[in-house]
């Protein structure tokens, strides 16, 4: 094995170098850094579950349809089944397990429960990665945009109404305090 | 539904970057953009590449500008970009219009114009705005540079022009001068899902007739493109609701759907006829005369 060179380094040095093998990468996840090993064809899902033991993150489909593996990359929500570990080296992963300060939910997470957004919870990480991104990056969000984001993701218990009741909530609280 | 075994190369360099494909394409490799349609292939196993060139870290390859004419879209650059105009004149909302129909948004932030454009699946937005605009798209490799122009870029589903040595590095789009109205419609089942039938158009109305009509179809055939036969119902009339009409029944009779059933051809048809109606019409609400 050999370990790939830190961010930075001339692409040059790399040349011709192989990597199927198994490869140590740090990942930056919630400002903590993780030393792991990875094959390239690791997606970033199975890495933050298997290797960073972060098993918040949940992975679905597989595929990049159901949403519920959805985390945040330098602030923008992507799928991490759909993302290689390798291409996430120096980047800012930010999960569901960062979301909340010691005891203190994430004002997203009380929402969620306060309405009723969730009822078996394997979507649920998904939703609030996804929520946290765009209330992060607009604040204001118009109700016709948020349902046309929130339907990226898929929900099999709660018919999103009350996920769309507890994203809206949380986003007023999110612009008062 | 795990990726199969590949080597993975991350250049720098557009330079380094040719490099490595060539050395590596005789042994199916692969260049990564986005990854949004080629991870999932990896994850059925329907694609096993035996390397993957990532070019996210290639800079020259993430900016997007347009100079005078043309907009040129580099092939880092996520969809996600054009969210907001990001060209003067009718192209920058056009292409904003367009952008909302293609996935969702989480896959917006990572996947690309020109992966998509590479991809070649008939039903990408992109494709046929290629296609309806007159796209140029540059392919660089170790023997250099190439322009091609969309009618021969796009050769069937998801089959284009491009050698397996070649990275598309660039889409130019040209400018729509100040005037041209646009309409985009697609139909599908579901929000961000596949396209069943979608149509962009764009003309110009001068002494009160249409002139330069475009009308593109997508998702259709093996691949978009221009119906020519309900552009020549356009050119030189006035706009207006018949001559709408008129001209999303001749595209309608014009396509040849690759479905395999006769009732899923006639299905086809029915929704290219309402899709380019309600381009037209669409186009009609951009008026500013």
């Amino acid at each position: 094995m050999w370990s790939v060179p830190p961010c930075g380094v001339p692409s040059s040095e790399r040349r011709g170098q192989r990597m199927t093998d198994i490869t140590e990468i740090t990942l930056t996840v919630n400002g903590k850094d993780y030393r792991v090993r990875v094959e390239p064809r690791h997606t970033l899902v199975d890495t933050l579950r298997d290797q960073c033991g972060l098993t918040g993150t949940h992975a679905g489909c597989e595929h990049g349809v159901c949403g519920s593996c959805t985390v945040l990359v330098d602030g923008d929500p992507v799928r991490a089944c759909l993302m290689f570990a390798v291409q996430a080296q120096c980047r800012q992963i930010r999960t569901v397990e960062g979301l909340a300060s010691g005891d203190r939910l994430h004002p997203l997470q009380q929402s969620f429960i306060d309405h009723h957004g969730l009822q078996c919870g394997f979507c649920t990480p998904g939703f609030l990665m996804l929520s946290t991104g765009i209330l992060e990056r607009d604040p204001d969000i118009g109700d016709e945009e948020l349902l046309e984001i929130l339907s990226s993701n898929l929900c099999r218990c709660t018919g999103y109404q009350n996920i769309v009741k507890a994203v809206r909530a949380a986003a007023a609280q999110m612009r008062s305090s | 539904m795990k990726p199969g075994q590949f080597a993975y190369h991350a250049p720098k360099t557009v330079a380094d970057a040719v490099a490595m494909l060539a050395e590596v394409a005789p042994q199916n490799g692969r260049v990564l953009a986005g990854g949004q349609s080629l991870v999932p292939a990896m994850a059925f196993r329907a694609a096993l590449p035996g390397h993957l060139v990532d070019i996210n870290g290639v800079v020259e390859l993430a900016h997007l500008a347009a100079d005078a004419a043309v907009l040129s879209i580099g092939a880092c650059t996520r969809h996600a970009a054009f969210h907001r105009p990001v060209a003067d004149g009718p192209l920058g909302p056009l292409l904003s219009s367009v952008v909302r129909h293609i996935a969702h948004y989480p896959i917006r932030t990572r996947g690309t114009f020109c992966g998509s454009v590479a991809n070649a699946d008939p039903a990408s937005e992109w494709c046929l705005v290629a296609a309806t605009l007159g796209a140029t798209m540059v392919a660089r490799s170790t023997r250099g540079t190439r322009r091609i122009g969309a009618a021969e870029f796009f050769g069937g589903i998801m089959s284009t022009a491009l050698a397996d040595d070649e990275i598309l590095t660039e889409t130019h789009l040209p400018l729509l001068v100040a005037g041209t109205r646009y309409g985009f419609y697609e139909f599908s089942r579901r929000a961000g899902d596949f396209a069943i039938a979608m149509a962009l158009v764009a003309y110009r109305v001068e002494g009160g007739v249409i002139t330069e009509p475009r009308i593109g179809v997508g998702a259709v055939e093996d691949r978009p493109r221009r119906i020519a036969e309900a552009e020549a119902i356009l050119r030189d009339e006035a706009p207006g609701a018949e001559l709408f009409r008129a001209a999303s029944e001749v595209a309608a009779e014009a396509v040849d759907p690759i479905d395999a059933t006769p009732d899923g051809q006639e299905y086809k048809r029915d929704v290219v006829r309402a899709a380019v109606r309600r381009a037209l019409e669409r186009a009609q609400g951009t008026a500013h005369d």
